[in-house]
């Protein structure tokens, strides 16, 4: 009885220890993104839930490239349905039973059944996702897929992959230990065909040992579980967790749209006749053109940034990244993410309040001038991730801001620039010659 | 031979208005080789007695470089002085030959009060194909011809039209063939974002050799474009293999108007 007690409490300071700690963490994620700016992403609410059904539940852009669709699609579904084998989990944990779902249907036929099918089904997949495991590692350290070995991948980034391979096959190999020596203390009573199978190897030992096994893998299990959700918001992996709002505020323009800026549009009609009515300036602030940081960006782009798993398929696809040149799309999402880090600890360590730094997003150790020059703005990268983002909105707007705010701009843009405003076309050419293609 | 295009500045003093504004854009206005697009174009327009009018010293840049360089403020400027341009002119309905000129103008220019039906011209080509008006008249032109058609980024993906250029290559009676990299999945041409206007970044190969190479991969007799900055930098590609004599680029435009006789541009 009593040792029941200390169980169940030491069951419940667990729980409530790791939830608190992933509370931290998320709240951290949370407070980051809405240091973004504001920006409207909530009309046409009836596609945008039909976006989310199709893109992140439905994984349709992972289907793209079929094989590593199924081997994620198998994690993704034996993620899912395994976490219902945590109901029956809670409960023993906090009342220290044993198996009570079970217990309570043993003797109905029909309930019995689908526990027992629940279980199996979560043996099988569990199995199919140990294996997908290994086909994940063997990508990553065997084959060496490109994707997963850019420079932006070297140390955490590879790490972090690592670490949620490990934990997953943990959680498995628990899950494992967990039934087959209940498998073997119940004498087979619970009919688990693969725990049943390995449940062979422990007949003899005794029944305490058994006992203490089955304990093992069940804390085994659970410490895999909120070991997972306390990591998640400092890994790549909370894509499974934010695919589904990023999906939800996805862009719903076209992708070739890129939005005017109302500051600008402002000064130009002021430029163009003084006298014109505009829509005054929203706040007193001197407008900022583009941005510099992650302030100055949306929290749709900050979204982005932490829906981000590193996947690398936007990279794969760049065409300045395929022709050798240092712009890769993976990585203005991973330095977003690390400057806002940055700027979390920074606020931490000065009462929650932001003091400059002097520091931001371009350059400083995160993108450079040379990735943001490199771009072709061809939607490629848009195109092809899974979850909706959109790294070319923050490289445009990075963009503008070296332009607009900083004048830096290659020789040939800045002549551009002037043939633009003195003779309305990007070369050197006369408006009056405008229509001489008609001539032979 | 030249030819006659009417302007909307010639046909407002007749008290005229033409059905559609043709918006020519600064390659095909003032590049050598766009030019030869342009022409073709207008010939198939004047074969079909299209009512349509150029804005001709009128146009600007749309101001679609600029935007992509990052200058907001020369984008904006060109957009509300071609704005004014055409809203004095009432116009509705614009087709274009460039696909940067097409999204800019369908996508952007509404919210500056730019608003109008437009086109590019492989949806206006796709149209008046489906509607029995282009008709070749030597369909052996083409015959046992490979082509091979590159996806333009800003129809393409940014405006998702795939199928409109290539039913306009289905009328020509050659043999299709997709490269490597095709429709959402194309490999860009290199020019977008400004590209085109200033020099590639520090890499291991041009992009548009990259896809030239790919498009070499497939043996084609004719690479097809229908943007005028992808029809320079496949040009280019193309050249720099030293395949300039067995593989020509042509714009869809371009072989519609061989295809019908109109040849000698």
């Amino acid at each position: 009885m009593v040792l029941t007690i200390v169980q169940s409490l030491c069951f419940v300071l667990f729980v409530g220890g790791c939830s608190y700690i992933a509370y931290r963490g998320f709240r951290n994620v949370y407070l980051n993104i809405m240091l973004g700016r504001s920006a409207e992403f909530t009309d046409h609410p009836g596609e945008r839930g039909k976006t989310m059904l199709m893109v992140a539940l439905g994984q349709k852009k992972m289907f793209k490239r079929p094989i590593a669709a199924m081997l994620h699609l198998v994690i993704y579904v034996s993620f899912v349905i395994t976490q219902v084998e945590l109901i029956e989990i809670f409960i023993d944990g906090i009342f220290g039973t044993h198996r009570i779902i079970f217990h309570a249907w043993e003797h109905i036929p029909a309930l019995r059944g689908l526990y027992v099918f629940a279980i199996n089904l979560i043996e099988v997949l569990s199995v199919l996702t140990f294996i997908v495991t290994v086909a994940f590692l063997y990508r990553r350290d065997l084959l060496k897929l490109p994707r997963f070995n850019k420079p932006e991948m070297q140390g955490w980034p590879h790490m972090d992959a690592h670490i949620i391979l490990f934990l997953e096959m943990f959680l498995i190999i628990n899950i494992f230990i967990m039934n087959s020596f209940d498998m073997a203390a119940a004498h087979g009573e619970y009919g688990f065909w693969i725990s049943g199978m390995i449940a062979h190897y422990w007949e003899g030992m005794n029944p305490e040992m058994l006992e203490i096994f089955e304990k093992i893998g069940w804390w085994g299990h659970l410490a895999g579980v909120f070991g997972f959700l306390m990591y998640l918001a400092h890994s790549k992996h909370l894509h499974i967790l934010l695919a589904f709002p990023n999906t939800y505020f996805s862009r719903l323009t076209p992708k070739g749209y890129l939005n005017n800026m109302p500051e600008v549009t402002r000064e130009v009609k002021l430029m163009l006749d003084p006298n014109a009515q505009v829509e005054p300036a929203a706040s007193d602030a001197p407008a900022k053109f583009g941005a510099k940081d992650i302030f100055d960006l949306t929290w749709k782009n900050l979204l982005d940034a932490y829906t981000c798993t590193e996947c690398g398929r936007c990279t794969a696809q760049c065409p300045a990244n395929m022709t050798g040149k240092k712009l890769s799309p993976r990585k203005i999402m991973m330095d977003t993410r690390d400057r806002m880090e940055e700027v979390r600890e920074k606020m931490d360590a000065n009462n929650g309040v932001w003091a400059d730094d002097g520091k931001n997003l371009i350059e400083n150790g995160y993108i450079s001038v040379e990735e943001l020059r490199a771009c072709t703005t061809c939607n490629a990268c848009v195109e092809e991730c899974p979850v909706n983002i959109s790294p070319l909105d923050i490289i445009m707007q990075l963009r503008r801001s070296l332009i607009m705010e900083d004048s830096n701009s290659p020789n040939e843009w800045n002549g551009m620039f002037a043939n633009l405003e003195n003779n309305g076309a990007p070369w050197q050419f006369s408006p009056q010659d405008r229509l001489n293609w008609e001539k032979a | 031979m030249d030819i006659k295009v009417p302007t909307m500045a010639e046909m407002a003093a007749n008290g005229q208005k033409p059905d559609v504004l043709f918006w020519v854009g600064c390659s095909g206005s003032f590049d050598q080789r766009a030019q030869r697009i342009t022409r073709a174009f207008v010939k198939i327009l004047n074969h079909l007695n299209i009512k349509y009018a150029v804005l001709g010293t009128e146009e600007s840049c749309t101001g679609d470089p600029a935007k992509r360089a990052g200058n907001e403020f020369v984008y904006q400027m060109l957009a509300m002085q071609n704005i004014e341009v055409m809203n004095n002119y009432g116009v509705q309905e614009i087709v274009t030959t460039c696909p940067h000129c097409f999204n800019i103008l369908k996508n952007e220019y509404p919210a500056l009060g730019g608003k109008y039906r437009v086109r590019h011209h492989a949806q206006f080509l796709q149209e008046l194909i489906d509607q029995g008006k282009i008709k070749l008249t030597d369909a052996t032109t083409f015959k046992g011809k490979r082509i091979t058609y590159h996806d333009s980024c800003y129809l393409g993906r940014a405006n998702e039209i795939y199928e409109a250029p290539r039913k306009v290559l289905e009328l020509l009676d050659a043999e299709l063939v997709e490269m490597k990299s095709c429709k959402t999945k194309g490999l860009c041409c290199g020019a977008g974002g400004a590209q085109m206007f200033k020099e590639e970044e520090h890499g291991k190969l041009r992009i548009n050799e990259a896809r030239t190479l790919e498009a070499l991969e497939v043996s084609p007799d004719i690479v097809a474009s229908a943007c005028p900055f992808c029809n320079t930098m496949l040009t280019d590609g193309v050249k720099g293999k030293d395949m300039q004599v067995s593989v020509k680029v042509f714009d869809i435009a371009e072989l519609i108007a061989q295809g019908q006789g109109l040849d000698g541009f």
